[in-house]
């Protein structure tokens, strides 16, 4: 890498147009060879030095560019300047290419590594969270712990994207299943992303002492309520059933949430507004989950596709009610046919 | 590449051998031996790389991978304490899984296309690959000591018993859809469910920190549920 840079810079400084700038020039390309030393002895070093060398890199880069576009005005052009210019350019390319897979890879190392401590747990701790995430505690006064970990919510997140699926696949939706799998994907981590930081760009607002990390860990630990309810109402068909565990287990999810945010907020007009938003979004994340969801999904659909009515279908008409009296019985009997009927279709 | 440009390297260390080999008995006689350790296996090796796949015919060749792949296959099927399957990973078996699973779930019928309710082509191969990195991903991020193409590759052949469940199921469909058969899919696919998990969690489980065994298995498990469940819930 020195190598090719070094030639570069000393045809860049034979080529220059005015001696009067020689030393400036010099000067220039003098400490760039002598950085670019040292970089190489740094490179053979180890892989953990890459981060301040990139950084170092690209200083000397801006300080570069800058030297070629001082020169650059210069109005001699001979043959020369031209194969230096040539040769630099091509020496730029290779070096540009290079250093972005190199920055590449590094960043994907470095992110792993730096996600690292927030994957750092038991499955104890694990099931101990996903319990106390059921359990409001009413301290109001001292600031309640909030674990800064991702992995449990993550998991979490995955899990209900699997039950979200099943729901749809199991209700009477028209299934688009690639469609579904990311509308699944989009909606779990939309609400957990999106709701995070909304809450905790309205905690920055109201001065909550909370962290981004712990918006998301206590977020993604609420979710476990949601799965309970939704794995179990989408499986026995009950809406009785459903409000009372969305009441009892979203609600208590909902509370330890509040009870949280409550307790790292100074202020009534602060906490009420901050909970009361996380509150009813949670809540009515649920319920959109539960009823409106397939729904929705289906009324796209249609409008996507359009009039994709099939030809040859036959309509249940309604039997015409000739007596008064017999108004209910031809209701009653409408309303079968039309069953009968929409089963027929289906199958 | 490397193959090659061993051979020329090699030549040349023979050539020059002659030349060297007199000086070097002159000048300290007990380097001999160490020389020769040496230089003499990394020879054999060019060596036998060189024979195994310039000389031999191509069909010997993919029939070398095939059975390689064929063996891998049967270390998922009987998974036992072995790092075969981690040891020398490759990608050939799991592609010829993920798509041979994709064409099994793709309906046939016009009227399946219309309806939707198939998971498509592309979208099985997105979830298993997907998942898989997802999983490799969060095994490294808890630790693990597992490259990240050893555990595609783990990942990916277990797929082989949900393969085979939808096979079965492929041929119980062709008898008619019923209560009772819908019981037999049910179990079938349990079983393969049940047998993906445990013999791609023989392999992988090693290479995580002991006690953290189950937070590394649980997306294995969601993932293998998910692909089972797209299989159980397939009709044509």
């Amino acid at each position: 890498m020195a190598t090719q840079a070094a030639p570069a810079s000393g045809v860049r400084n034979g080529a220059g147009p005015e001696w009067g700038g020689f030393e400036e020039n010099i000067q220039g390309g003098g400490s760039a060879v002598i950085d670019m030393e040292n970089m190489d002895d740094t490179s053979g070093s180890s892989f953990e030095d890459m981060g301040e060398l990139h950084q170092r890199l690209r200083e000397e880069e801006v300080d570069a560019d800058a030297a070629a576009a001082e020169e650059e005005d210069g109005e001699f052009l001979g043959m020369k300047g031209f194969k230096g210019q040539l040769s630099r350019q091509v020496a730029d390319q290779m070096w540009q290419a290079g250093k972005r897979q190199a920055s590449k890879a590094f960043s994907l190392y470095a992110n792993i590594d730096i996600l690292r401590p927030y994957f750092d747990v038991e499955p104890a701790q694990v099931r101990s969270r996903l319990l106390e995430s059921m359990i409001p505690i009413k301290m109001v006064n001292f600031p309640q712990k909030v674990a800064g970990e991702l992995y449990g919510p993550l998991m979490l997140v995955f899990t209900l994207v699997a039950i979200l699926l099943h729901g749809m696949k199991t209700s009477d939706t028209i299934i688009r299943e690639g469609t579904l799998m990311g509308t699944a994907i989009g909606t779990c981590f939309g609400y957990w992303l999106g709701v995070s930081s909304f809450i905790y760009f309205l905690a920055y607002l109201c001065n909550a002492q909370i962290t981004m990390l712990q918006m998301l860990a206590l977020l993604g630990y609420g979710l476990f309520g949601h799965c309970i309810v939704l794995f179990i109402t989408y499986n026995i068909h009950l809406h009785a059933l459903f409000y009372l565990f969305w009441l009892l287990l979203g609600g208590l999810s909902t509370l330890r949430m509040v009870a949280v945010l409550v307790s790292r907020t100074v202020g009534p007009t602060q906490r009420l507004l901050l909970c009361g938003t996380l509150a009813a979004l949670h809540m009515l994340f649920l319920l959109y989950l539960h009823f409106a969801y397939h729904k929705v999904v289906e009324g796209i659909l249609d409008t996507l596709e359009g009039p994709n009515i099939p030809p040859m279908q036959r309509v249940p008409r309604d039997i015409p009610a000739v007596l008064p009296a017999a108004k209910l019985p031809v209701a009653v009997v409408n309303a079968t046919a039309k069953a009968i009927a929409v089963t027929l279709q289906s199958h | 590449m490397a193959e090659a440009e061993d051979s020329p390297g090699e030549q040349e260390a023979t050539s020059s051998k002659p030349l060297f080999a007199g000086l070097s008995d002159v000048s300290i006689s007990q380097d001999i031996p160490i020389e020769g350790e040496i230089t003499i296996p990394s020879g054999t090796r060019a060596q036998e790389c060189d024979s195994s796949t310039l000389n031999e015919s191509i069909r010997r060749t993919i029939m070398r991978d095939l059975k390689a792949v064929g063996r891998k296959f049967m270390h998922v099927l009987y998974p036992r304490k072995s790092n075969t399957l981690l040891r020398d990973w490759d990608l050939w078996g799991p592609l010829i899984l993920c798509v041979s699973l994709a064409l099994m779930l793709q309906k046939s019928s016009v009227e399946g296309k219309r309806d939707g309710g198939s998971p498509e082509f592309a979208e099985v191969f997105v979830i298993i690959w997907f998942g898989a990195v997802t999983i490799t991903l969060n095994s490294k991020l808890l630790g693990g000591n597992i490259s990240f193409f050893q555990s595609l590759c783990v990942l990916g052949y277990c797929v082989l018993p949900l393969n085979i469940a939808m096979l079965i199921c492929r041929l119980l469909l062709l008898a008619g859809q019923g209560p009772i058969n819908f019981m037999i899919r049910l179990f079938v696919v349990l079983v393969m469910f049940a047998w993906s998990v445990i013999a791609s969690t023989a392999f992988l489980a090693d290479c995580q920190p002991p006690n953290r065994k189950a937070l590394a298995v649980y997306p294995v498990f969601l993932f293998y549920f998910v692909v089972s469940w797209m299989i159980l819930t397939f009709t044509p």
